[in-house]
């Protein structure tokens, strides 16, 4: 694979993450770690988003929930493994953990369970009917989330101390950055090749036109929910890395605004493209912070900003700079 | 005691599910007619309900708070039809639920500018205060029958209204074949400005007199346009016949769950956990219903003619 413009821009893109916290030291303006930190995790969720809009068109407005429950595990194992409490499922005991290879390999799995569900079902229909229904059933989880007060319910969790990474001391700020910087480029690295793959060409193909692949003996609906799944199982991680990062879990994670959130940073960035998302959530974490600063009532500004890119600007900002896609 | 409480429920149930009819009815009709998905109809149901409470408590009366709320919600309809929801006919779902979510950030945080963060409150008219007495021997506020009634006359109103009259004849007419109505020289602009003021003056409806049950606020738009979407997605989108069953079952059937399923894990299980159990499922009973009608009907009850 020759790198083209779109490539380029997308290492640009990931030195200039990299670059920030150093840079934020080398100032004395530590906060700035921690704002990098939010982008390189905003854009891994939108990363996984991307896999099933980007490439699959399927326009799902329930990713907030693989994202919630992402972090809902990372704080569950957190507080089991503080208390040194089982998990108990009723039939068996698994003993927690808070090291966090362990937390994401089970974020992802109980994602991936919770994906193929919703997909199953989901995936079914299409166009309007998808979009409302995955987030009738992000709801579900966010409301099940609120009446269940077994892991504080309304108020949220907390972590106490952020869970441990092998051979890394993850409460220094700069430390967690990178390891959340790695797992980001390993996503982009999988997107890439999910992409390009045979498995990647039929799915796009299926967004393009769903007859001709169903008429060359491929089906769509086993396709599209492997994409789903994978998709719920990158954004469940990031959820859980999210949690780790604020050391805190609320419903609010699970909000239907989180899941518009997340299609707005693809938008912003640009559709489909690899770096589009780590685009989106540089420009969306930026926009948040100084005009957060300047105003209280930055979410309006936030609105026409995207109504103006929705209504003018449809390539988002990597169609802006490196563009248009040579394959719709 | 236990009948009188049942009936009670039922009707809070009913009282739920016209509210959501209101709601449903717009946004099916406009996704009928013009194939838009408008996220933004949750912020027109909450322009409704700060017009009332601001009309009602400047003018103290309720009622012109209601005409205010119609005016308010189908002239704010209007306006962005014409300013933005024009553009998005032609493009797809996507850019439409972007478009109409940053709609939704402009109108929240603006309603926030305007009137602060504090909730309003809404007075019920002095005509409707009252109780009436049920069949067991308990009393029902009179103002919940009374939107029951209104919800009630809605129906009618709009059922009428589109086997009717002329414009329900456009109506259907643009749902089945906009361009052939262009084409017969139906000005289609105007029409579908007409629609989409229609379909807000029905939410500005429900808004404002849910306003007087509870308070008016902003973001209580958004919970009354996600059942919204699950009753179209049930009763199967473009059908307003669809949107009043729907609604119906995702009123009665929330109330309900929510009052009998802690009862029913209370036969086996100790009251605390019962509630806890029963109250975290019957949060979710709705949205189990709606898979469960998906997947038996993928297109909901009352599939439109066309997807």
């Amino acid at each position: 694979m020759s790198l083209s413009r779109e490539n380029w821009i997308s290492l640009a893109l990931l030195a200039l993450l990299l670059a920030i916290p150093y840079a934020a030291i080398n100032f004395g303006n530590p906060f700035y770690v921690t704002l990098a930190t939010r982008m390189a995790i905003l854009g891994l969720a939108a990363v996984g988003l991307n896999v099933a809009l980007g490439l699959g068109g399927l326009v799902s407005f329930g990713h907030a929930a693989f994202f919630g429950v992402g972090g809902y595990i990372a704080g569950i194992m957190a507080s089991h493994a503080m208390s040194m409490q089982p998990l108990n499922f009723g039939l068996f005991a698994l003993p927690a953990s808070n090291q966090m290879p362990a937390i994401w390999i089970v974020a992802m799995l109980v994602a991936g369970v919770l994906a193929a569900a919703i997909g199953a079902i989901s995936l079914r229909t299409s166009g309007v009917y998808f979009i409302m229904i995955t987030l009738a059933f992000a709801q579900m989880t966010f409301y099940f989330a609120i009446s269940w007060p077994a892991y504080g319910g309304e108020d949220g969790l907390s972590i106490l101390v952020r869970n441990q990474f092998p051979g890394v001391n993850t409460m220094v700020p700069i430390n967690y950055f990178l390891i959340c910087f790695g797992v980001l480029v390993v996503a982009l690295i999988l997107f890439a090749l999910i992409k390009n793959s045979r498995f990647g060409a039929a799915l796009q193909a299926a967004r393009q036109n769903e007859v001709r692949v169903a008429s060359v003996g491929i089906a769509p609906f086993r396709i599209r929910l492997v994409a789903f799944i994978v998709s719920g199982m990158i954004t469940a991680l990031a959820g859980a890395l999210y949690a780790d990062l604020n050391r805190f879990v609320s419903p609010s994670m699970l909000s239907w605004h989180m899941s518009g959130e997340l299609i707005v940073l693809i938008i912003l960035g640009g559709v489909g493209r690899l770096a589009g998302p780590l685009a989106g959530a540089m420009l969306f974490v930026m926009f948040e912070f100084l005009l957060g600063g300047l105003t209280e009532r930055w979410q309006f500004f936030l609105g026409l900003l995207l109504l103006g890119v929705v209504l003018f600007a449809r390539g988002g900002l990597i169609g802006l700079v490196a563009g248009r896609q040579r394959h719709g | 005691m236990q009948t009188a409480l049942f009936i009670e429920q039922l009707l809070n149930g009913l009282q739920l599910g016209v509210m959501l009819f209101l709601m449903a009815a717009g946004l099916t009709l406009i996704f009928g007619v013009m194939g838009l998905i408008n996220l933004a109809h949750g912020s027109l149901y909450m322009v409704g309900a700060f017009a009332c409470a601001i009309v009602a408590a400047q003018t103290g009366s309720f009622w012109l708070g209601l005409v205010a709320s119609l005016a308010a919600a189908a002239a704010a309809g209007a306006i962005i039809e014409i300013l933005v929801i024009r553009r998005l006919y032609q493009r797809d779902h996507l850019d439409q639920v972007l478009a109409t979510f940053a709609l939704i950030l402009i109108f929240s945080e603006g309603t926030r500018w305007l009137f602060g963060s504090f909730p309003l409150y809404l007075d019920i008219p002095p005509l409707l205060q009252g109780t009436v007495p049920l069949p067991g021997g308990s009393r029902y506020q009179l103002y919940r029958l009374a939107i029951i009634g209104v919800g009630a006359l809605v129906a009618i109103g709009l059922y009428l209204l589109i086997t009717r009259t002329r414009l329900g004849m456009r109506i259907r007419a643009g749902e089945s074949d906009r361009e052939m109505i262009g084409a017969l020289g139906v000005d289609i602009r105007t029409l579908y400005t007409v629609v989409f003021a229609l379909g807000a003056a029905l939410a500005g409806l429900a808004g404002a007199m849910v306003g007087a049950l509870q308070s008016v606020q902003v973001g209580m738009g958004e919970p009354a346009l996600i059942l919204a979407f699950v009753v179209v997605v049930i009763g199967g989108i473009g059908s307003i016949k669809g949107a009043l069953v729907g609604a119906l079952l995702v009123g009665v059937v929330d109330t309900m769950g929510r009052f009998l399923l802690p009862q029913l894990f209370g036969l086996f299980m100790n009251a605390s956990q019962a509630g806890i159990v029963g109250g975290a499922l019957a949060s979710m009973l709705i949205y189990i219903v709606m898979a469960v009608v998906l997947a038996v009907r993928p297109q909901g009850l009352f599939p439109a003619a066309k997807g």
